[in-house]
């Protein structure tokens, strides 16, 4: 998927549309965006409908986008990829994945956040060249399943800030993706940047993915964390619709994070990328074996 | 923008990515191949970082140094880059479509990322080779032996290399592809890349005038008729040349299907039809002066249909009372029915001393050549039409086109340029005759050019096909009786519906003795996506349920499968038998198949290759497959050899290379024949200005015939070159008239070649996965006339049918929508998905009508591949899986249903 990030927070329907929801479009193109009439700096520019904000771009332009008519691009903001202090880490909605993947951090504490992060940008389907442009807030706001950026988010506590028309609010990056393509973004809201909490970024982190072919699409990632106070969380993506989170306040033994996860009743994707029976197996799979990392 | 060191001409749109911009701009190196940052075909480099071109907003790129394969090498010389220089010594292309993006991506590697292709190729996709020569070029490993695998004076030949001909002949050795150094540059031509020839003009292979764009308005149901087609809004649109429907449709029918024989495909298609039969076939044409206003119209073209009941499989269009495709044409829903019976079937039951019944599924494929379908077409200065088209077989396209049009024959002229990638998708005629409608409509150029999700929606597949095996055996292990039900699904239109079937039941059938054998196939219209020709053209269905079920009877019988099989395989001297009674037109002399068991069975006993990791099932399988070298009924094929002004000569051949490599052998043949040098060859391919009537590329003729006529050319002209140096014409310094000699050949002698796969697999019961441990494929192919490239045709045959083995499915819904319209949702194989595998060259064999000896290799490498698969995970877990593909899903939730309590 080349789809890792992109121009975030399109209108939903259009995300859903590009998703191949609607195969009634049929002859659809994925070539140029030929309604598309302007690009302009998204500095400068004040959100109209039929406005797309233009990330990398790695989605925009690989879907059809049949109601889009201007670019609104986010490069122009110029942010720092990613930036830190002794309370943690700010990485922008335009830091790429091949920024994310290479950065070290000052703080020494943050190192298993570091290496975290590098295995949830190489769990992207797209290659390195995508890596390259394909943006963190995209991935989070196209707001797939198998999103990468969603996995490390919510796994860490992360914050997720947007900017909407005057005002500007947070929220859990957990919370943020609510569904198969879907998210809370409002009609024009800009998601700016991610922040995640020092507790998170020097907790003993493990992970786990799985997919149909070696190099394939995430059908299953089971991310988890346990902070020095034995706080364990345990998130699963790409199996599920959105993202499941399991909090214990001690590292529970794998039947209690299965009865976990079990209580939250998840619904597991069928699709082309693995069946739903495969997914539930293995996503209890993937649980045990993180669990027994993070206690090793 | 600078683009390769210039500044770029003019301002990229708003919306546009940087691919066709810099296509815009003349930098045809810069392939499409997929248009959603999956392939890697359009790889370039933004101030030297590496990009899929087809999803980077182009406007980014202002201010930027753009990079494309045609400036790589800058300041050394054209070629001269090391990554070029090593894709050559590998060979590591084959059509040579993605290669531009694989080495502009190569070209940037860390050692890090060296170290790691899996990962780091996971964007970049080759239908062709495999990768073991992309591998192989990428980590600076040659292929091509210097020298031409000639051995110098006292070497010992060099391994892999077995001289066909005489000793120093070029006939026999691993000599390189003639449009390597073309397709390493980007300058290779294919068939929208409308700019400068590299060899200079062609002759009339450029439109004289920038083409119009043309965009389908395709159907949105399964079944329908279409009332009425309003093209008022669509007409209003600024650039919107004309809106073509059917009324505006040739009443002729025909068959997107082409064969040498016009009537082996039923009549049943229109230009543009008032009746729908699939989600997605093509309702109305939107001709305007650019692809946005061509979008544009097609988003106002109203089309009112009634829709009508329809049936999306073949169990449902066979019922009683089931809404009916081509009522009168194919009673039933019917296409094609075979049943053919030899000996007493009850009798050889009853003489067995086991029977293995089972049923098996091989699903819908899509081909993926890198190059989507296109055409390009206009009016010369003479009038006639021209059609410039990504074809297999121009000349029957240029046959076709005449009669559909109503045109004399030599009013239409087809050419094909360099074809990026084919396996059977491309003897079909899908573009050419829309763009034929709006050049004649208009008078002017017009191209098309399908999007990667038009070839998953509609252009063809493979045939979906249900196939149930009876097989008895003595306890000897003598195959007593074999019976095969086979039920095709050909889906709306029946292009190939009968001959898929028919070759569906002849080498899976004829390749086992069986005194007592029953035969029954049907082809069946359905409302889905048409099925087409497919590598292997019906056999790897039917050779994965025989092949599965030759190993359970086998089993049951307590018998070695390698051992069962050559008990009972075809040998040489042998009358095929398909058990229609009819005497077989094919020799079995110089067979190899039981020569390839023995190489494969040797290969697995060394246990070369991996181990199975701690916990895991392991086992090995093995399969075989024969294929008849040419289709039945004859395959004219002419070639022209002449010299050339300048010196040299040229190989005239009305077929086309696709990525078969058939130029490389081409050159051979007509060097050896002539006594000179490969390079002083040039070959010229697929124009029917150049050659008279060939039957083009299909049925893996490029060598067994084109490769005939080839040498039966030049043959001639070295006879007239003789004769004129006889009579003492010519020899002065200047030759008066150069010579020139036709050569043909017409394709009805055939014999047939074989192939044997086998692979040691491991497989993790906890999570499905199967993992190739060791996989060899041992192929009769005659006379090897270029071990390099036979070594490739295989490796990439192997990779297209494990594809098909592992991972991909054509997905139709209930409605008869095609659900699986991308490359993401449609997982070809990368580098990472593929084992590397041994492939082994039969010595002892040598065909009595190929060239030298050789056989034909494009299409018998997939057929053993799943079945030998299967074997394997069967050995490994003893489950017997009927279906492909072989997910690691479905194996997990086989595998627990199996072991679970019950059952």
């Amino acid at each position: 998927m080349a789809a890792g990030g992109t121009g975030q927070v399109f209108p939903r329907n259009i995300v859903a549309a590009a998703w191949g929801h609607d195969h009634e479009r049929a002859g659809a193109d994925r070539v140029d965006l030929n309604t598309v009439t302007e690009f302009a700096p998204a500095t400068e520019a004040t959100w109209r409908d039929g406005d797309a904000w233009l990330g990398g771009g790695t989605f925009l332009f690989s879907q059809p986008q049949p109601g889009v008519t201007r670019l609104l691009d986010l490069a122009a903001f110029d942010w720092s990829p990613v930036t830190e202090d002794a309370d943690g880490v700010a990485i922008a909605a335009t830091c790429t994945f091949a920024e994310l993947a290479r950065w070290r951090p000052s703080h020494a504490a943050f190192a298993p956040f570091a290496a975290l992060a590098a295995r949830c940008c190489h769990a992207l389907l797209g290659s390195f060249k995508v890596h390259n442009v394909a943006t963190v807030g995209g991935n989070l706001c196209l707001s797939l399943p198998a999103g990468p950026v969603t996995a490390l988010a919510s796994t860490m506590d992360g914050v997720v800030l947007l900017r909407g028309r005057g005002e500007s609010r947070g929220m859990p990056a957990a919370d943020f993706v609510t569904g198969d393509g879907r998210n809370a973004l409002r009609p024009g809201e800009l998601l700016t940047r991610l922040w995640l909490p020092a507790a998170s970024l020097s907790a003993r982190t493990a992970f786990r993915q799985l997919s149909l072919s070696p190099a394939g699409r995430s059908a299953v990632l089971v991310a988890g964390r346990r902070d020095r106070f034995a706080d364990t969380v345990v998130t699963v993506t790409a199996s599920t619709p959105r993202p499941v989170c399991l909090r214990f306040p001690a590292p529970p033994t794998p039947a209690e994070a299965v009865a976990a996860l079990d209580a939250q009743r998840p619904e597991y994707l069928d699709d082309v990328h693995g069946n739903a029976a495969w997914r539930a197996a293995m996503t209890r799979r993937l649980i045990g074996e993180v669990l027994a990392e993070l206690a090793s | 923008m600078r683009v390769n060191g210039s500044p770029a001409d003019g301002e990229p749109r708003p919306g546009q990515c940087l691919r066709t911009f810099l296509r815009e701009q003349g930098w045809f190196g810069v392939k499409k191949g997929c248009d959603a940052g999956d392939c890697g075909a359009c790889t370039v480099h933004v101030d030297g970082v590496p990009v899929h071109s087809c999803v980077y907003p182009a406007a980014r790129a202002r201010g930027r140094e753009v990079t494309t394969i045609e400036g790589l090498a800058a300041g050394q010389g054209p070629g001269a880059h090391p990554v070029q220089a090593a894709f050559l010594a590998a060979q590591g292309f084959q059509c040579g479509f993605c290669t531009p993006g694989m080495i502009m991506t190569a070209a940037v590697l860390s050692p890090e990322q060296r170290a790691d292709l899996p990962r780091s190729l996971k964007g970049s996709i080759c239908r062709c080779t495999g990768y073991g020569a992309i591998e192989d070029a990428v980590s600076g490993t040659a292929r091509l032996i210097p020298n031409g695998g000639v051995p110098a004076p006292g070497e010992p030949a060099p391994p892999g290399t077995g001289p066909a001909g005489t000793t120093g002949s070029p006939a026999g050795q691993g000599l390189g592809a003639p449009a390597g150094p073309q397709i390493v540059t980007g300058a290779a031509r294919f068939t929208l890349d409308l700019g400068p020839e590299p060899g200079g003009d062609a002759g009339g292979h450029l439109p004289p005038a920038p083409p119009l764009h043309l965009k389908l308005v395709r159907a949105p149901h399964a079944h329908a008729w279409i009332r009425s087609v309003d093209a008022a809004a669509a007409l209003r649109v600024p650039g919107v040349v004309a809106v073509l429907t059917y009324a505006d449709s040739p009443a002729r029918k025909f068959s997107t299907a082409r064969h040498h024989n016009p009537d082996d495909d039923p009549c049943d298609t229109l230009v543009l039809d008032r009746t729908v039969r699939f989600h997605g076939q093509r309702v109305a044409v939107v001709v305007a002066e650019s692809v946005a206003a061509a979008e544009a119209g097609r988003a106002l073209v109203r089309v009112d249909y009634e829709a009508l009941p329809a049936v999306t499989s073949a169990a449902a269009a066979l019922a009683p009372g089931a809404p009916q495709l081509h009522p009168g044409l194919a009673p039933g829903n019917v296409c094609a029915s075979a049943d053919r019976a030899t000996g007493d079937l009850d009798a050889g039951f009853a003489a067995a001393g086991a029977v293995y019944q089972g049923t098996f599924r091989a699903q819908r494929v899509q081909h993926v050549a890198l190059e989507t379908h296109a055409a390009v077409g206009w009016l010369d200065s003479g009038g006639r039409l021209v059609l410039r088209t990504s074809t297999q077989v121009p000349f029957l396209t240029r046959d076709e086109l005449a009669r559909v049009f109503g045109l004399d024959r030599d009013r239409v002229r087809v050419i094909a340029k360099r074809v990026g990638g084919g396996f059977g998708g491309k003897q079909e005629l899908l573009t050419e005759d829309v763009v034929a409608l709006a050049v004649l409509r208009t008078g002017r150029p017009a191209q098309l050019e399908f999007t990667r999700e038009e070839q998953f929606t509609a252009t063809t597949t493979r045939h979906p096909v249900e196939v149930t095996v009876r097989l008895g055996a003595a306890g000897d292990g003598t195959l007593t009786a074999f019976a095969l039900a086979v039920t095709a699904d050909t889906g709306a239109y029946g292009n190939h519906g009968p001959g898929v079937m028919y070759h569906a039941v002849e080498e899976a059938v004829t390749a086992y003795r069986c005194p007592n054998k029953r035969v029954r196939a049907r082809s069946v219209y359905t409302n889905t996506v048409p099925a087409g020709a497919f590598r292997g053209y019906g056999l790897s269905q039917t050779v994965f349920a025989v092949e599965s079920a030759v190993d359970e009877l086998a089993a049951a019988l307590g018998l070695d499968p390698v051992e069962f099989r050559r008990r009972n395989l075809l040998r040489e001297g042998d009358a095929p038998d398909n058990a229609s009674g009819e005497p077989a037109d094919v020799s079995t002399a110089g067979l190899g198949v039981i020569e390839c068991l023995d190489l494969v069975e040797k290969a697995l006993a060394t246990g070369r290759g991996e181990v199975a990791p701690d916990g895991w099932l392991s086992g090995t399988g093995v399969a075989v497959a024969l294929l008849d070298t040419i289709p039945p009924g004859g395959h004219p094929g002419r070639a022209r050899v002449a010299e050339r002004p300048d010196g040299g000569y040229a190989v005239y051949v009305g077929t086309a290379e696709f990525g078969n490599g058939t130029a490389t052998v081409h050159r051979q043949l007509v060097a050896d024949a002539l006594g000179c040098a490969p390079a002083d060859v040039l070959v010229v391919s697929s124009d029917t200005d150049r050659t008279g009537h060939d039957t083009g590329a299909y049925g893996s003729t490029g060598i067994v015939v084109a490769g005939t006529a080839a040498v039966r050319a030049a043959r001639a002209l070295a006879d007239a070159i003789a004769a004129r140096a006889a009579s003492g014409a010519g020899a002065g310094a200047a030759v008066e008239k150069p010579l020139e000699a036709d050569g043909f050949c017409d394709g009805l002698s055939r014999s047939v070649s074989a192939a044997a796969h086998g692979f040691r697999v491991a497989v993790c019961p906890g999570t499905g996965e199967v993992r190739i441990l060791q996989s060899v494929q041992a192929v009769d192919a005659g006379t090897v006339l270029n071990p390099v490239q036979l070594r490739g045709q295989v490796e990439g045959g192997v990779a297209q049918a494990l594809g098909a083995a592992l991972f991909e499915e054509v997905r139709v819904s209930a409605a008869g929508v095609v659900t699986t319209r991308a490359l993401r949702e449609y997982h070809v194989p990368v580098l990472a998905d593929l084992p590397r595998t041994e492939v082994l060259f039969c010595s002892g064999t040598a065909d009595p009508y190929g060239p030298h000896g050789a056989k034909p290799m494009s299409e018998a490498p997939f057929n053993p591949v799943a079945p030998a698969l299967a074997n394997a995970l069967r050995d490994a877990t003893g489950v017997r899986f009927t279906s492909t593909p072989l997910r690691r899903d479905v194996v997990y939730t086989t595998l627990r249903e199996r072991s679970s309590p019950g059952n």
